[in-house]
């Protein structure tokens, strides 16, 4: 359902906006004809939109997401090497329309942040009193010369489960053995800190048992990573002599790439890769730049009690797409923000202060079948930044039945969150 | 452990501009922190790049604690002759590292 109406209440909503910022009780909205949009259905988007309908029930909640299926990332990883199937990644917003919520399959066009309204992809719009872009990124076809969209079809990004990971799996199961698989990996921030390490751990697993003559070739933007000894210690315990790093002070930083010669070049070297997967500088999907919501790094600026965007009023801003802080971009992070976003829009709507959000993230690592590991952390905001409060990371001398036992915690974190979220 | 990266150009031809760079590894710690003790982390920086062309210097930086670690140089100068860049690269605590590559000129 779109609603294209005009917004009579307009001014009526602005005055109680403007109170329920100074705190002050506001009776209309605890009456519940509030509406609330959240433009973008990943994690943290179709978390928000759910519990903003547990918390209050009588909200108007749109989901507006153009795609009919969810593609996860969590685990696509393991799409690219066969260990998974794209079905086990997908999934619908039937779940969230039967909570109550209206999904509308459009793309966003135009945000009026001022007259509160959305234009949507085929011209209708929508009013709202609160908004929250849950865009997640995009990739950045302008920042790595040779790497545009075009490019990313020879040169799989693979950093948006979907067609992406199928054509890089494509690429792997065709190489010829004795061939060098490259990724080349940002500089940060980006979505999944830790993925293009698992990548490529998976990735030497598949070579490992089928093209046992092939590499694994990391150019990197980045000295250090996140798990850096935990993954270090399984390349060199599972995959020796197969996965080689060369970090940016080795001169790792890609700084273009040839998509017709398949070459990767830095500062100081060119490499031929059989398949290349070049990940690109990312920044925050485009409806948040359309709205005014990302400052010049790409990203967006946020209050972390509320969400609220620094930069435009009314509008919250969740998931990848904002600056978090030491919180990592990743869907269990998304899909708490998610849950926070919506207890501080129902506070700030009903008179209340938003609670200082708690928030709790987990990111588990498969670097071969029955052997991961893992990383949480708690999150809150201090100094108007959010900040781990605490955190622990698996041990690096721990056995494998622990390993086997993070590769069950993993699958069951996955079903755990997305029957949450989707089921 | 320090280890110098560098990238000449290995043929070029007379009269063309090539672009140099070179990349050292150096933790270039400011000598402005403090350890939790409250200790000053001492000063441990490169001060000064170099580079030569046949005996002949034709690039030279100053380094300060502001610039940040594994310093990284691009520059570019006019290929004349065949010959032979070296690099140097000299710091606190005793720092210096070497390094070279020839260019055949046509």
């Amino acid at each position: 359902m779109v609603a294209t109406r005009r917004m009579t209440r307009r001014d009526v909503a602005r005055g109680i906006a403007a109170s329920a910022a100074a705190a002050l009780p506001c009776p209309s909205f605890a009456q519940g004809t509030a509406r609330v949009a959240v433009i973008g259905g990943g994690f943290g988007g179709a978390s928000c939109a759910r519990a903003l309908r547990q918390l209050d029930a009588k909200l108007q909640v749109s989901l507006i997401e153009p795609n009919q299926t969810f593609t996860a990332c969590p685990f696509s990883n393991e799409v690219i090497v066969g260990m998974r199937e794209m079905p086990a990644q997908q999934f619908t917003y039937h779940k969230i329309a039967a909570a109550g919520v209206t999904v509308i399959p459009q793309a966003a066009a135009e945000i009026d942040p001022q007259a509160r309204t959305i234009v949507l992809a085929d011209g209708n719009s929508l009013a709202y009193d609160g908004l929250v872009l849950s865009p997640g990124i995009d990739l950045r076809f302008d920042a790595l010369p040779g790497y545009d969209e075009a490019a990313s079809i020879k040169m799989p990004h693979a950093w948006k489960a979907g067609e992406q990971t199928m054509l890089l799996r494509k690429q792997i199961e065709g190489m010829e053995d004795g061939g060098t698989v490259v990724i080349a990996v940002p500089a940060a921030p980006l979505r999944c800190p830790p993925a293009p390490y698992e990548r490529a751990c998976l990735i030497a697993h598949y070579l490992k048992t089928r093209k046992p003559r092939s590499k694994v070739l990391i150019l990197d933007a980045k000295d250090g990573f996140s798990q850096q000894k935990l993954f270090e210690a399984a390349w060199k315990e599972l995959y020796p002599g197969m996965i080689e790093r060369i970090s940016l002070s080795q001169g790792g930083r890609v700084t273009s790439v040839d998509p017709a010669t398949s070459t990767i070049i830095t500062d100081f070297g060119n490499y031929t890769a059989q398949v290349a997967s070049v990940i690109p500088p990312q920044k925050a999907g485009r409806i948040a730049e359309i709205a005014g919501a990302a400052d010049n790094t790409g990203w967006c600026p946020i209050d972390p009690v509320s969400f609220a965007s620094k930069l435009v009023p009314n509008i919250h801003v969740i998931g990848d797409a904002c600056i978090a802080g030491q919180i990592p971009k990743a869907a269990s992070a998304a899909s708490a923000q998610g849950k926070a976003c919506a207890a501080a829009i129902v506070a700030m709507m009903s008179g209340r202060t938003p609670q200082t959000p708690r928030l709790s993230g987990a990111c588990y690592n498969t670097v071969a079948p029955g052997y991961a590991f893992s990383l949480s952390g708690v999150y809150q905001p201090k100094e108007g930044q959010f900040a781990e409060v605490e955190g622990a990371t698996s041990r690096v001398d721990a056995p494998r039945e622990v390993r086997q036992r993070e590769a069950d915690g993993a699958e069951k974190w996955f079903k755990a969150i997305t029957e949450e979220t989707f089921g | 452990m320090a280890s110098a990266l560098i990238n000449v150009p290995a043929k070029a031809k007379r009269g063309d501009i090539i672009e140099i760079k070179t990349l050292m590894s150096h933790i270039m710690e400011t000598g402005y922190r403090h350890t939790a003790s409250g200790e000053v982390v001492p000063r441990d920086i490169i001060t000064s790049f170099t580079c030569r062309f046949n005996g002949n210097e034709i690039f030279r930086a100053d380094l300060f604690p502001a610039v940040a670690a594994n310093p990284f140089f691009s520059f570019f100068t006019t290929a004349t002759e065949s010959g032979k860049f070296e690099f140097e690269w000299i710091g606190d605590k005793g720092f210096s590292e070497t390094a070279s590559a020839s260019i055949s000129v046509e």
